[in-house]
């Protein structure tokens, strides 16, 4: 039996190859235990469990239906999130079964189509797998990624860290499928559906929208293969959409419909859901069709950082500490990240690990100097556009964009 | 695959709430007054963590802002005095 600490020391063979491996490992105990930052509401962290879903290692579970599960923070010490491990996030609880006909392989199709299109298809798998096959390493952030670290609280999934993954995937480009159908100059957004849906026929249908723009980048793909093998059922199988650089919520899992349309789509999950107030965070990336004077729809992922080398509370013997993690940003790539064990009164550079390309988790390592007591290790990345990490909270109504500086505390003996 | 609306009124009604997941395992919420109507109604759509979940932080307006969501955006099919019963219950059991 492969027990979860055996897996993770492997992971930490991928993890040396990053840049930090080979240093103290905490000496936490993985197996079965779970230590929640206190930061999370207190009802969250007297319910949430280490828990297996079907083909997935132990996850931590936020709510079990719809599944709402996030990865421990042990598996982003490799900049490739392992599929078992990978998040997984439904808003509505009807998800069909792998073998429904709606997601076999054998019989999964995507209809393309939409006022904004010269005309309909439908693409099986193999038709899609004929397109010109491209790889993107690229991070799926959930938009309410460390939503339960909001102070004060608010509403939704608490989610902790791990609301994220990186993972190699491989599909056509969105770009090849829409101009098969041929977009009118007239289509302003690429209108996406999965074959899950509500438990109520009322419930509004969890349907989103890209600008065309974003849609016809050349790394926004219909993905059939995550890490070199198919996509997990709970991460949209047979096929999902993948907007690197922009928020899982665009992500649309177990695809079965594309639109170019005319008008701007107005679901529940484009507006009122899933919005930011206008001029609050520093994005580049508009969805102008989307914007009203008040909101815009979230778009790319602000800069971030986590240090995953040692867990909060980890002890550590004194000397030199090499403290380790991964950066990320909305696609600008990382330009460096910085540590600092004073509170943020000084900083000191870090290594950057293996470049997987712009949108793809970027390895950090940096030697910090150890003596008996507490010691506060915090991290903070900037992109190649100046962009860098918030030390305060922006607040925002549904908790997303969490990108407050990350910080572990070390007991140092 | 859908669970039609004939179906989820049936589980209102009979206040059962059948878990859709093979994994889920009942969530035991307090019991005080109005707790059937939170498991009969709240639980058709989706598992009662997400109650737990969601406390005690939050204020008794933000519970009627939830719960009205609910029926308002999400259709949930909720009568007023079952609406009334969960907004009451929710706010003495799991708010700040």
């Amino acid at each position: 039996m492969i027990t979860r600490r055996r897996l993770l020391e492997g992971a930490s063979a991928g993890a040396a190859l990053a840049g930090f491996g080979g240093l103290a490992r905490s000496p936490r105990a993985y197996a079965g235990e779970l230590d929640l930052p206190a930061a999370l509401p207190s009802g969250l962290r007297g319910e949430a469990a280490l828990e297996a879903l079907p083909g997935k290692k132990p996850l931590i579970r936020m709510s079990y239906r719809p599944p709402n599960y996030e990865t421990p923070i042990e598996y982003f010490r490799d900049p490739i999130t392992p599929n078992d491990a990978f998040f997984v996030r439904y808003h509505l609880s009807d998800i069909p079964d792998a073998t429904d006909k709606a997601i076999d392989p054998t019989s999964w199709k995507v209809a393309v189509g939409g006022d904004g299109a010269n005309r309909e298809l439908a693409l099986t798998l193999d038709d899609l797998k004929a397109l010109p096959p491209v790889e993107v390493v690229a991070v799926n952030q959930c938009s309410g990624n460390r939503r339960g670290l909001f102070q004060p609280h608010v509403p939704g999934v608490e989610w902790g860290y791990g609301a994220m993954g990186c993972a190699r995937w491989k599909g056509a480009r969105l770009k090849d499928v829409l101009d098969k159908a041929g977009v009118k100059k007239e289509a302003i957004e690429i209108v996406l559906n999965g074959a899950d849906g509500p438990p109520v026929d009322k419930t509004p249908d969890f349907i989103k929208s890209i600008p065309v723009w974003k849609a016809m980048e050349d790394t926004t793909l219909i993905a059939y293969e995550m890490n070199g093998a198919p996509l997990p059922h709970l991460n949209g199988a047979p096929a999902r959409i993948i907007v690197p650089g922009w928020t899982g919520t665009y992500w649309m899992k177990h695809i079965i419909s594309i639109k170019a349309v005319t008008r701007p789509e107005a679901s529940f999950w484009m507006n009122p859901a899933y919005r930011i107030p206008v001029g609050k965070f520093p994005v580049v990336a508009r969805f102008i069709t989307q914007e009203t004077a008040a909101n815009t729809p979230i778009t790319e992922m602000v800069v971030n950082s986590l240090i995953t080398s040692h867990a909060d509370g980890a002890s550590v013997k004194a000397g030199s500490l090499t403290v380790g993690g991964i950066a990320w940003d909305g696609g600008y790539g990382i330009r460096g990240v910085e540590v600092s064990t004073d509170g943020g009164k000084s900083w000191r550079a870090a290594t950057l690990g293996q470049d997987l390309g712009r949108f793809a988790f970027r390895p950090f390592s940096a030697g910090v100097p150890a003596s008996s007591g507490k010691l506060t290790v915090m991290a903070r990345a900037t992109n190649n556009i100046g962009q860098t990490q918030t030390a305060e909270l922006i607040a925002n109504p549904a908790g997303y964009h969490h990108n407050v500086m990350h910080s572990v505390t070390l007991t140092v003996g | 695959m859908r669970i039609v609306t004939a179906l989820t009124a049936a589980l209102v009604s009979s206040l059962v709430a059948l878990p859709s997941r093979a994994n889920e395992k009942p969530v035991e919420l307090k019991k005080a007054p109005g707790v059937e109507k939170v498991e009969g109604n709240c639980a058709a759509c989706h598992s009662l963590d997400y109650i737990k979940m969601n406390s005690p932080f939050m204020s008794a307006a933000t519970w009627d802002a939830e719960v009205t969501k609910m029926i308002k955006a999400f259709g949930a099919p909720i009568t007023d005095a079952d609406a009334a019963a969960i907004k009451d219950y929710l706010k003495a059991n799991y708010g700040g």
